[in-house]
């Protein structure tokens, strides 16, 4: 029985740090999140060859090959780090394409997202905001050669700099008839852009699809039966998104801890008094705990990534509620300063936001994780 | 990371359960008297009881790891407890074994893994709970005996108990208010003490005022040295391990929950289908996963060779928050049938929750109040200043 990290992960985990604290400090996050594109092309590129994109892609198709478990050590750091990059979509789409797609499409598209000469993205929630299968609208014509997708993907990931789109899409009336396929941008029809958002330091945005043509060799697996995959896809966001919470929730409390040691109130840091010191304790107690859950989670998804799916839930579930806590924390217990611009504590409670919400928020897991425990 | 058994561990494992399918039988009434007697013989002679102590002194010498497996195998077939000296196994044995003289291990321990009788634990006082270190109750020398004088409070199964571990004042004088304090084993029948049952609010009795009114205790039942009570017994609660075998009962307490989920109606509609219950029981059920999880990854520290240090604050807030609030969802639950106790032929399940929700106190507050475990945390972990 082993439930830490091994030798090699900590290795990725140290060096990970290395580079970002070096090359992406907070000075640096605040001046990517005021580019219009919101990464910085010169560190995706110092990344790309450190080979995070393709972490967890087989290295036949050109990644590293390593396991969700340590693409959670990755995204830790990145997530402390608050930055800003389209790793994560970039990750999520490659593993869509490895896990639905076939051989052919594997190495059509994986060695490019893997090298990050190609950043990508999913596209699978719409206007109404729904993450079950009813939530898929955007309508499939049949057409002899594959399919003409019409209509609108919100919320996608990093939706303004990404050039390749997973996206989700109803091929008939019946309740599971999904599919998923590729569409690339500069295919007629493609439209992508950015959508202003609460976190600066996370890009979401829209995807239009008009009278766009995707022949059959485009379709990952079959058009009337993907949603399996798309559950896949969301377990494995939820579970991406978890990772980096850790970190960013791990960053605020040390910035609110190291404030308590040093602000003087009443003669005294304030950090003695119980009404601060107590809430820190509480965090502190539901970061390792989302922790425990989302790294097993992990693990699970790993390993049988069917019986993954109550514990991401219950992973996510736990880490949206503890992680907004910690954002409104942060700055409250700073005070004054706390609600300023200049001053970090604002930037992970924005973080806080957009992560509760991305692939599930605490109400919509939970429910998950009554369902999937018999209620 | 790997959650997979040695082939070692799995032969034990499979020992275990041999063990259990032959000697509980599905169907077993474990209170009867002349079944947990010969149980008591049985995982005695297997070397089960003090299974964790050195084989030297007579324990199991059973690694950390065989140690969880035997909890958790035990634990699942809600098999009864091994051994019957539950103070002198969790605590005071493994002080006596660290701290204790040759004979003091010689007489005691055997009498411990035997069961023979009951231990209890003198540290609070009236006026020093979760500031223990302030207490006062005075033990003054003279000659080959301290005298002791004062009080102790919430001393559970004092009236039961045939031994207590004591802690007492040894030099009022002393700078810090961790100094001067020595442990004491002390015979309750001793001339001059006195016990008291305190009535909980759930109605019954299990703790008790001790008084000590020139109580003379030989120095030889002194444990460690003189004025070194502090570090007996702040190493001997260390034993205190990952909180393991706490999850499996709160998982049969959240199954039970769910079951009697499954028969409540709220307000004319099933109470599953009110969202907010099923959020409630997620929610409990993913606590209780998470302290699971946790006390996996302390162990795993553990097996590493670096010491527990006040990371098990962590579980027992967890386990505070489920013992009270799993409670409050079962009376929830019940509605103004909740209301009804034991007793009445309308009260829900024999009355067991109503019981329950007026029990958390004994663990949420005995082994250190959530806000002496958030100071902990707050001051050991995060390095914030003391109050």
């Amino acid at each position: 029985m082993n439930f830490g990290f091994e030798a090699e992960q900590e290795l990725l985990r140290a060096e990970a740090r290395k580079f970002l604290d070096q090359c992406c400090p907070m000075e640096e996050v605040r001046r990517i999140a005021t580019t219009p594109q919101g990464f910085s092309p010169e560190l995706w590129k110092r990344i790309a060859e450190l080979g995070w994109p393709g972490l967890a892609v087989p290295e036949e198709y050109g990644g590293a090959g390593l396991r969700f478990i340590d693409l959670v050590v990755l995204l830790e750091e990145t997530g402390r780090s608050l930055f800003p990059s389209p790793l994560l979509a970039t990750t999520l789409a490659a593993s869509a394409i490895h896990d639905a797609g076939d051989d052919v499409q594997r190495r059509r598209w994986l060695p490019g997202l893997a090298s990050g000469a190609t950043i990508g993205t999913l596209a699978l929630l719409e206007a109404s905001d729904r993450l079950d299968v009813e939530g898929v609208q955007l309508v499939a014509e049949r057409e002899e050669a594959g399919y003409v997708l019409h209509g609108e993907k919100l919320f996608v990931l990093d939706a303004g700099s990404a050039t390749l789109f997973v996206v989700s899409f109803r091929s008939r009336r019946e309740r599971e008839a999904v599919g998923l396929a590729v569409v690339e941008l500069g295919a007629p029809g493609v439209a992508a852009e950015s959508l202003p958002g609460i976190d600066e330091t996370k890009r979401l945005g829209r995807l239009r699809l008009d009278g766009v043509r995707v022949r059959a060799d485009a379709l990952l697996g079959p058009a009337d039966a993907a949603w399996p995959a798309v559950t896949r896809l969301l377990d494995r966001g939820a579970a991406a998104v978890t990772a980096e919470m850790i970190g960013a929730a791990e960053a605020a409390l040390a910035l609110t801890v190291r404030y308590a040691k040093e602000r003087i109130q009443f003669n005294s840091p304030i950090g003695r008094f119980q009404g601060v010191k107590h809430p820190l304790a509480e965090i502190y107690v539901d970061i390792e705990s989302f922790k425990s859950l989302l790294y097993y989670a992990a693990w699970m998804l790993d390993e049988s990534p069917a019986q993954a799916r109550r514990q991401v839930s219950m992973a996510k579930a736990y880490a949206s509620e503890a992680f907004a806590r910690t954002g409104l924390d942060a700055v409250g217990l700073h005070g004054g300063i706390g609600y300023t611009w200049e001053y970090d504590a604002q930037l992970y409670l924005k973080r806080s936001k957009w992560a509760r919400s991305i692939f599930g928020d605490a109400d919509w897991h939970y429910e998950r994780v009554a369902q999937l425990g018999g209620l | 990371m790997d959650f997979n058994l040695t082939p070692e561990e799995e032969a034990f494992r499979d020992e275990v359960r041999a063990f259990l399918d032959e000697n509980l039988p599905v169907g077993t009434n474990t209170n009867d008297q002349r079944f947990l007697a010969d149980w008591n013989r049985k995982v005695r002679a297997k070397g089960w009881v003090g299974f964790s102590w050195p084989k030297e002194v007579g324990g199991g010498g059973g690694t950390l790891m065989q140690q969880v497996i035997l909890k958790e195998e035990m634990a699942k077939r809600k098999a009864p407890s091994l051994g019957t000296c539950f103070m002198g196994l969790a605590w005071v044995g493994p002080a006596i074994i660290q701290y204790g003289t040759e004979a003091q291990k010689q007489r005691f321990i055997p009498e411990i893994l035997d069961g023979k009788y009951q231990w209890c634990t003198g540290y609070s006082e009236p006026g020093a709970g979760s500031d223990l270190a302030s207490l006062q109750c005075r033990g003054r020398r003279d000659g080959e005996a301290y005298v002791v004088n004062g009080q102790k409070i919430w001393t559970s199964i004092a009236m039961w108990s045939r031994w207590m571990i004591l802690l007492v004042r040894t030099d009022p004088h002393s700078t810090s208010k961790h100094e001067g304090i020595t442990c004491l084993l002390v015979e309750m029948h001793t001339p001059g003490i006195s016990v008291r049952p305190i009535r909980n609010m759930a109605g019954g009795a299990m703790f008790a005022e001790v008084f000590f009114d020139n109580v003379r205790i030989p120095v030889v039942n002194r444990l460690g040295a003189d004025g070194e009570g502090w570090k007996v017994t702040i190493s001997a609660l260390a034993n205190e391990r990952s909180g393991i075998a706490e999850v499996e009962g709160l998982r049969r307490a959240l199954e039970a929950i769910k079951d009697l989920a499954g028969r409540s109606q709220r307000h004319g509609r099933p109470a599953l289908q009110d969202p907010q219950i099923r959020r409630r029981v997620a929610k409990a059920e993913t606590r209780i996963e998470a302290m699971r999880l946790n006390g996996m990854r302390f162990l795993t520290r553990q097996l590493r060779g670096e010491p527990l240090g006040s990371e098990t604050s962590i579980n027992k807030l967890h386990r505070a928050e489920l013992e009270i609030g799993l409670g409050e969802l079962a009376l929830e639950l019940e509605g103004s049938y909740g209301l009804l106790a034991k007793g009445s032929d309308l009260a829900v399940d024999g009355g067991r929750w109503q019981h329950f929700a007026l029990s958390w106190p004994e663990v949420v507050i005995g082994g250190g109040t959530p806000n002496v475990q958030k100071n902990i945390i707050a001051e050991r972990i995060l390095g914030l200043p003391h109050d």
